[in-house]
């Protein structure tokens, strides 16, 4: 059996939104289900989680945002990630408070995950799992 | 020698164990009656916990209660100490409590508007939101502000949009509660000058600033200077207050965050008594009279779904109070008073089955009536969702008028005291939170507490206990892990466009160029003076606010002074 290493995520809150219940209890969920997480803090900005990103060398970064910015900050970090080539093999997953008619502008600029308030932690470390971008 | 009075006492005692000893032989046999019956068919949960996952019992009686509990030492009449049953005497054949519903969104027109409408709705309060480049003091042109201007409440940058804010609403006539902590100070500043300019002197202006600090740091996390230069920024307030505008409550010492932020119902009475607590020595220690600040500062709780557990969270909270601002001997009774708004819990709506969060709210808001709030603000159905919606408010706010009007409740003062299980919960609380106390005096206070980060890991987590709960099934959420239908939401939605910034940020560039810019740089050079000094900042500021100075400008000047808080990456 080869000895796989462990996930690395990195979870982010950008802009000024204060909410982390729920990102906390993402980040212990993924924890116990096995992965590496690096939690960024509070109030970051899209150049800070790139440059954290690329740092860590993740394999997932992880969007929380419950403030109704994730339209203006969520296309400029993936921006971000394709201008670096690191979009290519990082999944990016996101969740928090989005409402249905973003899902589709979202998903056009490459997010697949989409986790809104109820969703079972469980459904977010599947398709953590099913959907990186390189392998381990 | 004892006394007549004295000896009947120890007698009737006396008669009370050997009743109490009566009761509980009387309960050992009614529990062995259905022994063989509950092996046969259990009860439906193995244990059965409130929504903070604490154990309750099969029944409870009269020998639940300490065996020195006494009607008048632990509850009394209401309006006397320790005011486990309410505050005021008459409570709310009195007066009801005021209907106060939080608003905010978008540019200061459109919250004027929607204030304006609430008003002519039969609310009796305002409750201002404000977005969160305030909340950090930020101007909206500021980067970190980029996608935030006007999202989760109003884009306040000067003076200039204060005045729109308020255009038409008589500041002497309504009073009003701000959601503003970090920056309190200039928006104190920019309504005493708002208000100015409507010919109405401070003493007349009567509401209500967050202002509370502690709690940023520990749960809601809308914090800009470390702990130690911000708490000298609320004395400052509360000193300024106590003078110039007396009728101002100048902390709203919160637990509502704390609970939002995934605390349990012990949690949050704890951590927001212990930080009410703080503020006092704080200001003792200024030189203040406890009769100068005590009877202003007032509490901001939740109201959480599990009913009974939060009237004895309330219930509590007026009682631990009253007895820790009795050692410093006040002479205004309303000292010893807690009072409290009550937010009903956003975190319990679902964004499924939206309309199922009307129930909910009704049945938190009527906790909070029971538990004796004197305001409160019922959620609307669609906050799991986004901001609310016109329609969404108004049923928001016809709960509470249904519950004042229709429901009965307010007939009578505190209605469920003397219920053996409320008397017990009420207990339990006030000496679960008295073991909170102890363990944050030994970590050495509240703020080496919080710079421990032993807050946040309490918060975070009961939090995680809760989700595994829910996901482990051991919690029904209706509509979310059971009842499920599959159906899509349609509830209409506010978006706020960004055309919103685009005009905020237009009339904040148009104000900075038509004030006068000398008076702009003198008044924040004066700020930077009194902020190095021990000189109160609250008259330097309202100087700056009233030459249009904005709040990203003057909080800069402080951050300068003060240094930022870094915040932590704890999981």
């Amino acid at each position: 059996m080869t000895m796989k290493r462990k996930i690395r995520v990195l979870l982010a809150k950008p802009g000024l939104d204060g909410h982390d219940r729920g990102v906390k209890v993402v980040a212990r969920a993924l924890r116990d289900a096995g992965m590496e997480v690096i939690y960024t803090g509070l109030h970051k900005s899209p150049e800070q989680i790139v440059e954290s990103a690329l740092q860590e060398d993740v394999d997932v970064i992880g969007l929380s945002s419950l403030s109704g910015s994730h339209m203006a900050l969520f296309p400029k970090i993936i921006e971000l990630l394709n201008r670096n080539d690191m979009f290519e093999d990082t999944l990016v997953v996101v969740g928090g408070i989005i409402p249905d008619s973003d899902i589709p502008r979202l998903n056009e600029i490459g997010i697949q995950g989409i986790f809104g308030p109820g969703v079972d932690t469980n459904e977010i470390v599947k398709f953590i799992q099913a959907n990186l971008k390189r392998s381990i | 020698m004892t006394s007549k009075s004295q000896k009947k006492e120890l007698s009737n005692n006396k008669d009370d164990s050997l009743k109490l000893e009566e009761i509980r032989k009387e309960r050992t046999i009614w529990e062995k009656s259905f022994d063989s019956l509950i092996k046969k068919h259990p009860e439906r949960l193995k244990r059965f916990m409130t929504v903070s996952s604490e154990s309750i019992d099969r029944i409870y009686d009269p020998t639940d209660l300490p065996h020195d509990w006494t009607y008048l030492h632990d509850l009394n009449y209401p309006g006397e100490y320790p005011f486990t049953r309410g505050v005021q005497k008459t409570m709310y054949r009195g007066r009801l409590w005021t209907m106060r519903q939080f608003a905010g969104f978008g540019s200061a027109e459109e919250t004027n508007e929607r204030f304006k409408f609430l008003l002519e709705n039969g609310m009796t309060g305002l409750s201002v939101a404000f977005h969160l480049p305030t909340l950090y003091g930020r101007e909206s042109n500021h980067p970190m502000s980029l996608g935030e201007v006007g999202k989760l409440g109003v884009a306040i940058d000067t003076l200039k949009d204060m005045e729109i804010l308020f255009e038409g609403i008589p500041l002497d006539k309504v009073t009003t509660s701000m959601t503003i902590n970090a920056p309190a100070a200039i928006l104190l500043a920019m309504y005493i000058a708002v208000a100015e300019k409507q010919g109405i002197t401070p003493d007349k202006l009567g509401g209500t600033i967050q202002n509370d600090i502690l709690k940023e740091f520990i749960a809601q996390k809308s914090y800009i200077f470390p702990p130690k230069p911000s708490m000298r920024i609320i004395m400052d307030i509360m000193e300024f207050c106590s003078k110039k505008v007396p009728r101002w409550n100048t902390i709203s010492i919160s637990g509502y965050h704390i609970r939002e932020a995934g605390s349990t119902a012990v949690q949050e009475l704890a951590f927001t008594l212990a930080d009410g607590m703080e503020y006092v020595r704080w200001a003792i220690k200024a030189g203040m009279d406890i009769d100068d600040f005590a009877p202003r500062l007032s509490f901001f709780f939740n109201a959480h779904n599990d009913f009974f557990e939060e009237i004895a969270k309330y219930r509590a909270s007026r009682r631990i109070w009253s007895k820790f601002i009795s050692q410093y001997n006040p002479k205004n009774p309303r000292s010893k008073w807690l009072r409290f708004h009550t937010q009903t819990a956003g975190c319990s709506l679902t964004a499924q089955q939206p309309s199922n969060n009307v129930v909910r709210t009704t049945i938190q808001a009527l906790a909070a009536i029971l538990g004796g709030t004197q305001s409160l603000h019922t959620n609307s159905l669609d906050e799991a969702l986004a901001l609310p919606s016109e329609e969404a408010v108004q049923i928001a706010l016809r709960t509470q008028q249904i519950i004042a009007h229709e429901s009965g409740v307010v007939n009578t003062i505190d209605p469920l005291g003397g219920s053996y299980f409320i008397e017990c919960l009420t207990n339990k609380m006030e000496a679960k939170a008295e073991e909170y106390f102890k363990k944050i005096e030994q970590l050495g206070g509240v703020i080496p507490a919080i710079e421990k980060g032993f807050f946040q890991q309490e918060i975070s987590n009961a939090s995680y206990q809760y989700q595994k709960e829910i996901e482990e099934n051991q919690r029904i959420i209706v509509g979310v892990n059971e009842f499920t239908s599959g159906e899509k939401i349609s509830v209409p939605l506010l978006k706020i466009g960004e055309e919103v910034a685009n005009h905020q940020i237009a009339r904040l560039l148009k104000t900075k160029q038509e004030r006068d810019n000398e008076k702009v740089k003198n008044a924040l050079l004066n700020i930077k003076t009194a902020a190095e000094g021990t000189e109160n900042l609250m008259p330097p500021i309202l100087e700056a606010v009233k030459a249009y100075a904005s709040i990203g400008e003057i909080c800069n000047v402080l951050r300068d002074v003060f240094g930022e808080w870094a915040g932590d990456t704890l999981i």
